[in-house]
Parts: C-alpha cells; sequence; structure tokens
C-alpha cells in the first residue's frame, strides 16, 4: 500500500483508479508532490497522464482511491469544487483563452468575478502578471492576434492571476514550433525557480530532466517508474528504456 | 366602380406598420421568452431541460393558425372577455417565436467549445458567470445572423393575425379587395410591401454570416 498521506504535501494520490466506461485509464495510481517541487509525467500518448491532472483538479471524478489537493479532499462528492479551482491553476495544450476579450480582459475576469476586485486592481495586476511572461506590451490584443508561444503565456498570465497555490501544465508546448516553445519553457523554469509547486506532463525531456524535482513515467494507467531526473539515464524498466529511446 | 386609388395605398401603408408593429411584439416577446427557454434547455437541471425539450416540440409541431385560435379562443372559453385582436395575435406570435428562436439559440450556445466551458470552470467562475461572460457573448455572435433570419419568417407569418381580426397588411388587402375587386393589383401591391420589409432583413442576415465566416477563418 501507499505510505500515509504526508501532512506537509500539496498533491496527494493514493490508488487512483479511473475508468471510462469499460477502459480502464487510471488503474491505481500513488504519487505525492511536496511544497515548491515540480513534478514532471511523462509517457505514451494515451498512457493517462491528462487524465491525471483532470482527476486532480476534479474535471474528471474517480472511481476509487483518494486525491488531496491543497487541503481539499478531491474524491469527496461533497467537494466544494470553486474552492479548489481557487488554489489551482491549470493550462492546457490548446491555450483556451476567451476569444471575444483582450489579453488584460481575460487576465482580470476571474479576480474580479471570484475574488470581488475591483476593475483597476485587477488591471494592475494583470499588468504584473504579463510583466511575469514578457507580454506587457500586448494587453490590448486579442488572442487572435498573438502567436501561439504568446497565446500560451497570456494563458500562463491569466492562471497566475489567481495567485494558485498549484499549477498543472499539460502538454503546454506541443502545439508550438521549436522556437515558440523556448520562450514558454522559459516562463515555466522561472515559476518553478520562484518555488512554484507545479505538475507537468510533458514531452520536452530535456527540460523534465533539468527542472523536475521529480519524474513520474506512466504506462497502461499505472506510475510504471519514478524518481528524480537522472532516472531517465538508467532506466529501470524495457518500457521506460524504450520510450526515452525513441528519441522523443 | 372606383379602381385602386391613391387611398387603398394609403390604408395599405397604414396596414404594413401594423404588420411591423406585430413583428417587433413577436420578436421582443418571443426573444425574452425564447432566451428563458433556450437557457432551461441547456440548464444543468434535468427537469428543466426536459420541460424545455416539451415546449420547444409542442410550439413547433403546432401550426401558428391552431395557436392563435387556441389562444383567441382559450382566452374567451376560460371565462375572460374576449382579448383584443392585437394582443391574441401578439401571444401566440410571440408564443411561436419563443419555440423556434430557442432552439436556435440553444444550438448557437452549444456550438461554443466544450473547452471554453471548462477553462472558466477551471478559474473559478460559477456556472451563471460562464455562461454570462464567456459562453454567451461568443454564442451571441453566431446567432446573429440566423436570428436575423428567422424575423423574415415573423414578418411574413404575421399575415396570419387576420383570423383573429388584426388588421395588417394581408387583411387590409382582402378589405380592399372586398370593394373594389381588382385581387391582382392589390395582392401585387401588398406583395411589394412584404418585398420591401423582408429583403433588407434576409440582405442583412446573410452580410452578417458573411462577416462572421472571414471573422472564423
Ligand atoms: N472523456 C473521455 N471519454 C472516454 N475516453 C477518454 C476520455 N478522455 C480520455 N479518454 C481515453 O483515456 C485514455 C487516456 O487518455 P489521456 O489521459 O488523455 O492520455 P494521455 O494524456 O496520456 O495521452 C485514452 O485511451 C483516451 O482515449
Ligand atoms: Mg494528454
Amino acid at each position: 500500500m501507499h505510505a500515509p498521506v504526508s501532512a506537509k504535501a500539496v498533491v496527494s494520490l493514493s490508488n487512483v483508479h479511473k475508468s471510462f466506461g469499460a477502459l480502464k485509464v487510471l488503474d491505481g495510481v500513488s504519487f505525492d508532490v511536496g511544497p515548491g517541487e515540480v513534478t514532471a509525467i511523462i509517457g505514451q500518448s494515451g498512457s493517462g497522464k491528462s487524465t491525471a491532472l483532470r482527476c486532480i483538479n476534479a474535471l474528471e471524478t474517480i472511481q476509487e482511491g483518494s486525491i488531496h489537493v491543497c487541503g481539499h479532499a478531491v474524491h469527496d462528492p461533497a467537494l466544494d469544487r470553486r474552492a479548489l479551482r481557487r488554489d489551482v491553476g491549470i493550462v492546457f495544450q490548446s491555450y483556451n483563452l476567451f476569444p471575444h476579450l483582450t489579453v488584460e480582459q481575460n487576465i482580470m475576469l476571474a479576480p474580479t468575478c471570484v475574488k470581488s476586485m475591483s476593475k483597476a486592481e485587477a488591471r494592475e495586476l494583470a499588468r504584473e502578471v504579463l510583466a511575469r511572461v514578457g507580454l506587457e506590451a500586448k494587453a490590448e490584443q486579442y488572442p487572435e492576434q498573438l502567436s501561439g508561444g504568446q497565446q500560451q503565456r497570456v494563458a500562463i498570465a491569466r492562471s497566475l492571476a489567481m495567485k494558485p497555490k498549484l499549477m498543472l501544465f499539460d502538454e503546454v508546448t506541443s502545439a508550438l514550433d521549436p522556437q515558440l516553445t523556448g520562450e514558454v519553457l522559459k516562463v515555466m523554469e522561472s515559476l518553478a525557480a520562484g518555488g512554484m509547486t507545479m505538475i507537468l506532463v510533458t514531452h520536452e525531456m530535456a527540460f523534465a530532466r533539468r527542472v523536475a524535482s521529480t519524474v513520474i513515467y506512466m504506462h497502461q494507467g499505472k506510475v510504471w517508474e519514478s524518481g528524480p531526473g537522472s532516472m531517465l539515464d538508467r532506466p529501470q524498466t524495457e518500457e521506460l528504456r524504450g520510450f526515452v529511446g525513441s528519441g522523443l | 366602380m372606383p379602381g385602386f386609388s391613391f387611398t387603398h395605398l394609403e390604408f395599405l401603408a397604414w396596414a404594413a406598420l401594423w404588420t411591423v408593429g406585430l413583428s417587433v411584439i413577436a420578436f421582443v416577446g418571443g426573444g425574452l421568452l425564447g432566451f428563458v427557454v433556450a437557457l432551461a434547455r441547456v440548464s444543468a437541471s434535468r427537469s428543466l431541460r426536459i420541460a424545455a425539450i416539451v415546449y420547444i416540440q409542442l410550439v413547433q409541431g403546432t401550426p401558428l393558425l391552431i395557436l392563435l385560435f387556441l389562444i383567441y379562443f382559450g382566452v374567451a372559453i376560460a371565462g375572460f372577455d374576449a382579448v383584443p385582436a392585437i394582443i391574441a395575435a401578439g401571444a401566440g406570435l410571440t408564443v411561436y417565436s419563443s419555440g423556434f428562436l430557442a432552439e436556435i439559440w440553444r444550438g448557437c450556445i452549444q456550438s461554443v467549445p466544450k473547452t471554453q466551458w471548462e477553462a472558466a470552470e477551471c478559474l473559478a467562475l460559477t456556472r451563471w458567470q460562464r455562461m454570462t461572460r464567456v459562453v454567451l457573448p461568443q454564442a451571441l455572435r453566431l446567432a446573429t445572423a440566423p436570428t436575423v433570419g428567422f424575423l423574415v419568417q415573423i414578418v411574413k407569418n404575421t399575415s396570419l393575425a387576420s383570423v383573429v381580426g388584426f388588421i395588417e397588411l394581408s387583411q387590409a388587402g382582402k378589405l380592399i379587395n372586398n370593394s373594389i375587386f381588382e385581387p391582382f393589383t392589390i395582392f401585387i401591391v401588398v406583395a411589394v410591401f412584404y418585398f420591401a420589409l423582408c429583403f433588407p432583413l434576409s440582405t442583412w442576415s446573410r452580410s452578417l454570416e458573411r462577416k462572421l465566416n472571414v471573422s472564423r477563418r
């Protein structure tokens, strides 16, 4: 069995099972993420990485096991989802910016709606988080006027404006060409350096090895192998060896 | 027997104004009611969704003529004084429009990608905030062209209001014809009036659609 939940863990999954109909997607997943830690989840497409992130954020409900996130019992049917979402930011591969709002309005929306911040305060905050992702100059633009990398940085800024305790990233650079990937990774690296607790699903092996305190290799809905980044140099299982060797 | 004269034309022009007035009532009333029904149709509550589906199916499956009769005679049977023609016609067309507008708008709301709902949900917005701040503004853009297109249907369907004694454009044509019996001339003029009302609307609808397609590339 999984070790007892560490009192300090920001995220703790214990024996999590999740199926879509007859399809078993998570098959007894357990792991902890401590404060300030960066955990990278890698694995073949279809191995359940996105589903794991979505379960942590209560976008999916699980059938068995427990998930604790920032003090919220996510598996509990009585979970206060909005309280959870105030503590957890998530960034998707497809950015999902609101196309009818400017960059600044995208960022101001949640602070004004959820935290009842005044327009002026929220605008101030928007400038601040845009500065952190290097996009102050784009505040008045609409998402469609930005490059993919810029849109993704705005999506990160939009999450940061809620001052989350945990950030989830689901293949946020997979839709970008290499040059734009770099600018997004740089933003994530600076977040990590600033002490943000992060879980990121990624195909960027070099980035995972350098930035992550823990790497989790998922295979067939299970945590197949996990350890520090250096684990990628000496895979213990055939499957991870194959995955690393496939040149991704 | 005097032929078609300027006085007749003037009478038709007045009647055309009533057609416009009735169309406005039907659109505003039907729009408000239809909006509520559309929201119920996509709500989180199963019973509200079912109620909305039943309402839409009933309204869409009933000829407007029957709706008008039901309201006109139904109110009298229910023991109230006979309703004025404009109220009966306005109510009938309101119900009729609401059933169709609700369905058009439901489609627009549901064609906003699910990822937009999700992104808003992940930012801790309430369901109502997600709807009003994120989904409806995007649905509105999609809805403009088909909504204006449906206005044309409303304008044409006001002609049925004559059955409850409301004098609008086509009823005015009939009345003139009863006195001078020049059906061809009269109804050509009536048709021209309808065309003058509808053509700008359908042109507008098509240009809105084109604009939307360009901006969505
Ligand atoms: N909403 C869903 N309904 C049904 N099947 C799903 C759904 N989401 C994911 N799946 C399936 O679950 C499996 C794991 O998906 P996912 O977690 O997205 O994998 P990964 O992110 O590792 O590529 C896949 O086979 C996928 O098709
Ligand atoms: Mg995925």
